[in-house]
């Protein structure tokens, strides 16, 4: 049994079936059983990245180029921190 | 964008989610239902329209989600009408039911309507003691529904209403679960208002049943971390503090009965000398923001000691009012399963008696009646009660007497 979920940067995530986006008092949110996540900023770029179609590589790759005057290991790590708080929320699956 | 009534600005503290009772018709008898005692007839219903409103309205008060419950809410014949214009209003859709009136078709139009998230109750992980507390064979039923699930994208919740009489099965019940596509389980314990109140003495854990159950549970969570949330709500009665009921008085959520009553939660007609404004008569807006009911225990101001100087009053908001009407008689008490009230004996009297080996005949619900005709009888007819047990025995292996939750009319 692992201590921590590790993530698979070739893995695919994918919003779990009814998690969705939604919107409110223009306000983009992330909807799920008993839960509303705020998102903005990083966190709505990495979840619109969340379509089964980009690896968590390209994802990190992806916000590297946006938040360039970050320092690259940072984004990485609140990127992968972002996508396990997710995944113990049960909003995402893993697509090999 | 859409238009906001009357341009006002949303409120500072608005409802998170709407529970929409539909319906109190329901063809289980669960001895523990959450629908008040005096339960609401189908022609006092709100029509489609009427909803329609009230999801509109939710919507542009700040609310995300909408619960919709009842007693079963698939009794409704326009429900798809209903999960329809939830959606379109652009609230989250969640659905509670015993899963008993679905079939395959069914559950497709649902989704089609724009069903985000199913939730199916489930009376414990065999068929005789479900039977035993629903008042009806549903447990087979409830499995086909888990089958169908599989291949559609819906979320899935079991719930697992845990009481004496079940919560030696958690085992059979976290295996349904692991077997199904679940994302989410909740273990609740019952509360204990309405139904669950009058069969309090058969449905309480012991100390050791809690216990263990907690261990389990806490086992599962670590195990099952990223595949299933697994949540847990324990019988309040043996907590040092309360829960923050509903989060809170008026804070974040509202709940609409059948017949359109808007209340702060499932309990609180039991309080005296609240009234309670209708959606048919006045904007839900309006109820939230400025009805008596909603501010009568909002904020602090009403608070009593020791909440009113207490470190914990912004953590549980005093408690449950419904609790501490029903356990001392005033709906501004500490709630009394806080250690620091100072009526705490009342609720540590009731643990004694449950946790006593050496046990007095049980105590038999005052109103015991079978369940009426309609939808059918209690698969395990009320038995009478039982002097015969040894001193040795535990409290919660005697047979018991219920008041089951008939239908309405």
């Amino acid at each position: 049994m692992m201590d921590e979920m590790t993530l698979d940067h070739a893995s695919k995530p994918r919003l779990a079936p009814g998690v969705r986006l939604g919107e409110n008092n223009s306000q983009r949110v992330l909807l799920m059983p008993e839960r509303a996540l705020r998102l903005m900023g990083p966190s709505l770029e990495i979840i619109e990245r969340c379509d089964g179609k980009h690896t968590v590589a390209n994802i990190v790759a992806d916000l590297q180029k946006i938040y360039s005057k970050a320092k690259p290991e940072k984004v990485a790590e609140d990127i992968l921190g972002y996508l396990q708080l997710l995944q113990k929320e049960r909003a995402l699956d893993f697509e090999p | 964008m859409k238009s906001r009534t009357a341009n006002m600005p949303p409120p500072q503290t608005h409802p998170l989610a709407l529970i929409a009772e539909l319906t109190h018709r329901c063809p289980l008898h669960c001895v523990y239902c959450s629908n008040p005692q005096e339960l609401q007839s189908r022609d006092s219903e709100l029509p489609t329209e009427i909803w329609s409103r009230v999801f509109r309205e939710a919507v542009d008060l700040g609310v995300l989600q909408a619960d919709l419950t009842g007693g079963e809410p698939l009794a409704r014949t326009d429900i798809l009408d209903l999960v329809k214009s939830a959606r379109a209003a652009g609230l989250y859709v969640n659905l509670i039911t015993s899963g008993l009136p679905l079939d395959e078709p069914k559950l497709d139009a649902l989704i089609a309507a724009g069903l985000d998230h199913l939730q199916l109750s489930f009376q414990g992980s065999t068929e005789d003691i479900a039977a035993e507390i629903s008042g009806t064979q549903s447990h087979r039923q409830k499995l086909r529904v888990l089958s169908w699930l599989k291949s559609r994208r819906v979320a899935v919740t079991l719930n697992f209403v845990i009481h004496r009489r079940n919560i030696h099965q958690l085992p059979g019940m976290l295996a349904i679960a692991e077997s199904s596509s679940a994302i989410r389980i909740e273990f609740a314990n019952v509360q204990y208002y309405g139904w669950a109140f009058a069969n309090r003495e058969n449905l309480l854990p012991t100390r050791s049943q809690l216990d263990a159950s907690l261990a389990f549970i806490q086992q599962a969570q670590k195990r099952l971390e990223g595949k299933i949330r697994v949540e847990s709500v324990v019988p309040d009665y043996y907590a040092k503090y309360p829960k923050p009921c509903m989060g809170g008085w008026g804070r974040k959520l509202m709940l609409i009965t059948p017949s359109g009553e808007a209340l702060p939660c499932h309990a609180a007609k039991i309080i005296p000398n609240l009234t309670f404004d209708n959606v048919r008569d006045r904007p839900l807006q309006e109820i939230w923001l400025a009805s008596e009911t909603f501010q009568k225990f909002r904020g602090q101001s009403w608070m009593q000691d020791p909440c009113k100087s207490c470190d914990r009053r912004e953590i549980d908001y005093a408690g449950c009012r419904c609790q501490a009407l029903l356990l001392t008689g005033d709906p501004a008490a500490t709630d009394p399963v806080c250690s620091l009230s100072p009526q705490r004996q009342k609720v540590d009297a009731i643990l004694t008696t449950i946790n006593s080996p050496a046990l007095p005949p049980l105590v038999v619900a005052q109103l015991a009646a079978p369940v009426p005709s309609g939808t059918g009888t209690p698969a395990c007819a009320p038995t009478t009660t039982h002097p015969t047990s040894t001193p040795n025995q535990s409290r919660a292996d005697t047979p018991a007497t219920w008041l089951y939750r008939p239908n309405p009319a």
